[in-house]
């Protein structure tokens, strides 16, 4: 369990450390960096908090079986409309939402709107806009998702051409979903 | 001040969503915490090491290396992204605080699709749900999109 956890806060630990090690040899500088880090830990948790429990009540009152029954094959462009529902409420980096995904293919959802799915948790959950235009600015977020869409889409539309009714390994996922910055 | 509107607006919905059905609501906000507690050990160490690179990096290499024009620097700045997957909450405050340093605002659209869809770190987790040639083709495929955002993006500011 403990060991767990410190496994968790690695990436943190090493970089006390090395601010710790730095603050002997170059006080100036290891002030400067815990200064920024200070900075930068207020702005999240103004935004973060509020972000959560939005993805949290989107999660709890979006219909998944309802989604998921629109990802098949033949479902067009309402299919990929769905697959963006989907991947917009929910939270969690994109390696989060690997057994997601797998479990949406096993259910027979198009591989397109996997890709689509993917793309979208990834970069364009709809909570996040608020996250993104309070560092960026709204016109930068409002730009960035009216590209980003598109592409998205491209991106699942192309995979769909490239590889058809691919076959998934069996047994994917052996359990690796905690790991990785 | 847009803190401020968020966190009404959230509570807002809260209240409206406890009136509606209590029940779900508590699941929702549990579902919440638990989304938030998975982020903290990441969040923190990205926060340290962020502000870390940004004290041990001169700001003249961090300016020159997000303004540089044309494919080949969004190429640059999105091979950069691509090492590492972020969750957008992290991704977010790192590409604000280069934008203060006088970063382009269409290299941080390009480094943004990078650092959240691409992630050579992850890959092979990737790689174990879906195949080797699914997780390269969605990779390269995201790459490209990257850059075309990026473009995009410098057309428009």
């Amino acid at each position: 369990m403990m060991t767990v956890h410190l496994k968790q806060y690695r990436l943190f630990l090493v970089v006390l450390t090395i601010n710790l090690a730095l603050m002997l040899w170059q006080p100036a500088l290891a002030g400067h960096s815990v200064t920024n880090s200070l900075k930068f830990l207020t702005e999240v948790l103004l935004v973060l908090p509020p972000v959560m429990v939005v993805m949290g009540l989107l999660d709890a009152w979006v219909p998944r079986a309802l989604v998921e029954a629109h990802l098949g094959p033949g479902t067009g462009l309402r299919g990929a409309f769905f697959a963006i529902l989907l991947g917009t409420a929910a939270a969690g980096p994109i390696y989060a939402a690997f057994p997601i995904a797998l479990s949406l293919k096993n259910k027979g959802a198009q591989l397109g709107n996997i890709v689509i799915f993917l793309g979208t948790w990834a970069s364009i959950k709809i909570p996040m806009i608020i996250m993104e235009s309070s560092f960026m600015g709204l016109r930068f977020a409002l730009l960035r998702l009216a590209f980003t869409v598109p592409c998205v889409l491209a991106c699942g539309y192309l995979m769909e051409k490239i590889m058809p009714g691919e076959v998934m390994p069996e047994n994917g996922g052996s359990g690796l979903t905690e790991e990785t910055v | 001040m847009l803190a401020f509107i968020f966190w009404t607006v959230t509570t807002v919905a809260v209240l409206a969503s406890w009136w509606r059905d209590p029940g779900r609501t508590k699941k929702a906000l549990q579902t919440s915490g638990r989304s938030l507690k998975a982020l903290v050990p990441n969040v923190l160490g990205m926060i340290a090491l962020v502000g870390l690179v940004l004290a041990l990096v001169p700001q003249e290499v961090l300016t020159r290396l997000f303004t540089f024009k044309g494919v080949g620097g969004f190429a640059l700045v999105s091979l950069v992204g691509a090492v590492v997957t972020m969750p957008a909450p992290i991704a977010f405050p790192l590409a604000g605080s280069l934008l203060g340093v006088g970063a382009a605002p269409a290299a941080l659209a390009a480094f943004i699709t990078t650092l959240t869809m691409v992630g050579i770190v992850s890959a092979p987790i990737e790689a174990s749900y879906f195949g080797v040639r699914f997780t390269l083709l969605r990779q390269s495929a995201s790459f490209v999109a990257a850059i075309l955002i990026g473009l995009f993006m410098g057309v428009f500011l």
